[in-house]
């Protein structure tokens, strides 16, 4: 694993080395996460959010198991087990506060940690299956989050299921049929929730395991860093403990307190007053909007209005939506750009930016209702967006003319560097400075 | 192969997309609701702001309020009557205050329905039996219950006292289709303009409050407003104080994980 330099576990204690000769685990940790993991010493903050991504799934693990104590997951009674848990249950509210507004706070890391790696080109080679398994892990978190706003049975959790699961009605022949397998009945309904509270219980484990994948697969080239130059040697780097633990420690620290303010002072901002009116299969709200995070992919579901080439809008709704999403695991065949860092790629860069206001557009009209010009406006960035990764980034990867880059990490780093350290006059250019 | 396959399904796409978004729109009538209908007026209360705290005084004239008035129709489902003792209501007051509720219960030697006096550990009682029998009363509308209900509406108690405040008669200008039907009134603040409920809070001293505020229809609407605050979010005080805590442990955290991430790297260049 990783760099012939990378220092290796030696035990201090004679405890630690009876455990490591009879389980590597002191050594596994070690290698993962401490000194013997050579890091790329030029690591920005936009490096922080994988670590910080752990972090929500940890908080979200331990936060709803505790919830899962005090619910219950039944159309009579869910609702109501939700505010006995805000009112009666010992710091109850700090509980569900935490755990409803640890999501979006999950999601808002991971698009961060998406969008680092879309600039940076972390996907490319070789690092292909680490991207890959990421998405994996993002696919699951978004069927966890759709399955979990469902449990407090509020009319947002009762119409939002009752919508994502008849997209499902969208496929040809069977489609119905499949609706009702997976709804366990004709429409949203007790066995339903049981299911997706049974679900919602199973996939952060497994997101856990495909994290360790992605980590794994990770350590096997190690980390990408803003030049996207490969390490060379081991002036490139540095251990990953204390240097990028310590670093880490301040990027949580900064997290944890946008997370509080938000959990402490606005908790109910990024949700939905409806969500707090029991379900009611007979009313339907004015607007019925997913959870912001779902927002863009919304727009996108919502952006097909006309049957096209025989195809219902419905049926286009649906492909692109989940088309928005699969196109990204062809991406290190769709970019054959051999510079990673989009710091190199002046055209590149532009179209970039470009797709992350997109993006931003795209998720403004998904929770606007579906009227105009809202509807309008997501059908031409959604068009941009298939456009984007589809057309736009082959042909920028093969018509752009790239930047120099840096011949070595620690030489884009220490760029004269003797010259401003030594007196004036007295640095020799010649001299190479070393870490 | 895969760009190619891409560049194909990004055109399909694309030019799906873009086919329907030049297509012409059907002209849907304009709606003219949004020229009458009003944003809630700004409503002050002491529960506002991250240091904000229940103004004590002000939640028992709210329940005095939900209690002569709204709790005819309104229930209160989530909350417990022991809980009033957070708001200043002392544990014998509460056992007092309970007794005058009637809940339903079993009659122990017939077990037949019966009722019985309200004991602190029951929570409100509802004012009819069920949905039907509300709806029956109310002119086939069902009156929410409050329980939650500042979480629930856009606005929160902004929303709550102007719509409590804000009946009056239809504008002159108000088109005949919006114009409220028989059994419904017009109230600006409500999203579409007509509410089954009729103004709740009409002549100022509806109410007598006991500590010798003036029970102004105003005063009333925002006393109640401020108790629905707290039925909607009875642990506010208590998330308040501990997120000033949590946020200053943080940000002294932080400092310090801080200086040491720059302690450690202080010789490394990066």
């Amino acid at each position: 694993m990783s760099f012939p330099w990378a220092e290796h576990y030696e035990p201090k204690h004679p405890v630690m080395r009876w455990v490591d000769q009879r389980l590597p685990l002191p050594r596994l940790v070690y290698n993962a996460v401490g000194a013997g993991y050579p890091v790329p010493r030029n690591l920005n903050y936009f490096w922080n959010f994988g670590v910080l991504a752990g972090f929500a799934l940890v908080l979200q693990i331990v936060t709803g198991v505790i919830l899962a104590m005090h619910y219950a997951a039944n159309t009579g009674v869910a609702f109501n087990s939700v505010e006995h848990i805000m009112r009666d249950v010992n710091s109850g509210w700090l509980l569900r506060y935490a755990h409803a507004n640890g999501a979006s706070f999950f999601f808002i890391v991971v698009y961060l940690h998406i969008f680092r790696g879309l600039f940076y080109g972390s996907y490319k080679p070789p690092r292909e299956v680490v991207w890959m398994l990421g998405l994996v892990i993002f696919l699951l978190m978004m069927a966890t989050a759709f399955m979990g706003y469902v449990l407090p049975w509020g009319q947002m959790s009762f119409w939002g299921a009752t919508v994502i699961t008849n997209l499902f009605s969208a496929i040809p022949v069977v489609g119905d049929t499949i609706v009702h397998w997976l709804l366990g009945g004709f429409s949203v309904d007790n066995a339903a929730l049981n299911r997706f509270f049974s679900l919602h219980f199973l996939l952060p484990f497994v997101i856990a395991g495909v994290v360790i994948l992605h980590i794994w697969s990770l350590h096997i080239p190690g980390s990408s860093n803003p030049t996207g130059v490969e390490v060379k040697g081991p002036q490139d780097t540095l251990p990953f403990h204390p240097y990028y633990t310590a670093k880490d420690g301040f990027g949580l620290g900064v997290f944890l307190v946008c997370f509080a303010l938000v959990v402490f002072f606005a908790p109910n901002y990024l949700g939905h007053a409806d969500n707090y009116i029991k379900a009611n299969a007979l009313s339907t709200p004015a607007h019925i909007v997913p959870e912001w995070y779902f927002w863009p992919f919304y727009a996108i579901l919502r952006a097909f209005t006309i049957n096209f080439l025989w195809i219902p809008a419905k049926l286009w709704g649906v492909m692109a939506m989940f088309a928005a999403i699969l196109l990204l695991f062809f991406l290190p065949w769709l970019d054959r750009s051999p510079v990673r860092s989009g710091s190199y790629r002046p055209v590149f860069k532009q179209f970039f930016w470009l797709l992350v206001v997109d993006v931003l557009v795209l998720g403004w009209c998904g929770g606007a209702p579906a009227a105009e010009p809202y509807v309008r406006i997501s059908q031409f960035a959604a068009a941009y967006y298939f456009a984007h990764f589809l057309i736009i980034l082959p042909l920028v990867s093969k018509l752009e003319k790239p930047l120099p880059l840096p011949n070595s990490i620690s030489e884009s780093v220490l760029h004269g560097e003797a010259e401003e350290a030594a007196p004036i006059g007295t640095a020799s250019p010649s001299v190479q400075p070393s870490a | 192969m895969v760009r190619l396959i891409g560049a194909l399904a990004g055109i399909v796409f694309v030019v799906a997309l873009l086919v329907a978004a030049l297509m012409p729109r059907d002209s849907t009538p304009p709606d003219t609701t949004h020229l009458f209908h009003k944003e809630p007026e700004p409503l002050h209360l002491a529960s506002d702001g991250p240091f904000g705290r229940f103004d004590r005084q002000q939640l028992q004239r709210g329940f005095q309020v939900y209690k002569e008035v709204c709790s005819a129709c309104h229930s209160l489902d989530h909350v417990a009557i022991r809980s009033l003792e957070d708001i200043g209501f002392s544990g014998p007051e509460v056992k007092a205050l309970a007794k005058t509720f009637t809940v339903p219960s079993i009659d122990p030697k017939t077990g037949e329905p019966s009722t019985r006096p309200g004991v602190p550990s029951d929570h409100f009682p509802s004012p009819y039996p069920n949905e039907t029998a509300a709806r029956a009363a109310n002119n086939n509308a069902l009156p929410p219950d409050l329980s939650l209900i500042v979480k629930a509406r856009e606005g929160g108690a902004a929303y709550i006292h102007s719509l409590l405040t804000g009946f009056q008669n239809p504008p002159a200008n108000l088109p005949e289709d919006k114009r409220p039907p028989e059994g419904l009134h017009y109230n600006p603040y409500f999203a579409n303009l007509n509410i089954a409920m009729p103004p709740p809070l009409t002549t100022d001293g509806q109410v007598t409050y006991a500590d010798g505020t003036k029970a102004t229809v105003d005063q009333m609407s925002r006393d109640v407003s401020a108790f629905l605050v707290w039925t909607a979010e009875p642990k506010l005080e208590n998330r308040h104080r501990t997120g000033i805590a949590v946020v200053i442990f943080l940000i002294i955290a932080s400092a310090l994980a801080y200086m040491s991430y720059r302690n450690i790297w202080a010789d490394k260049k990066h």
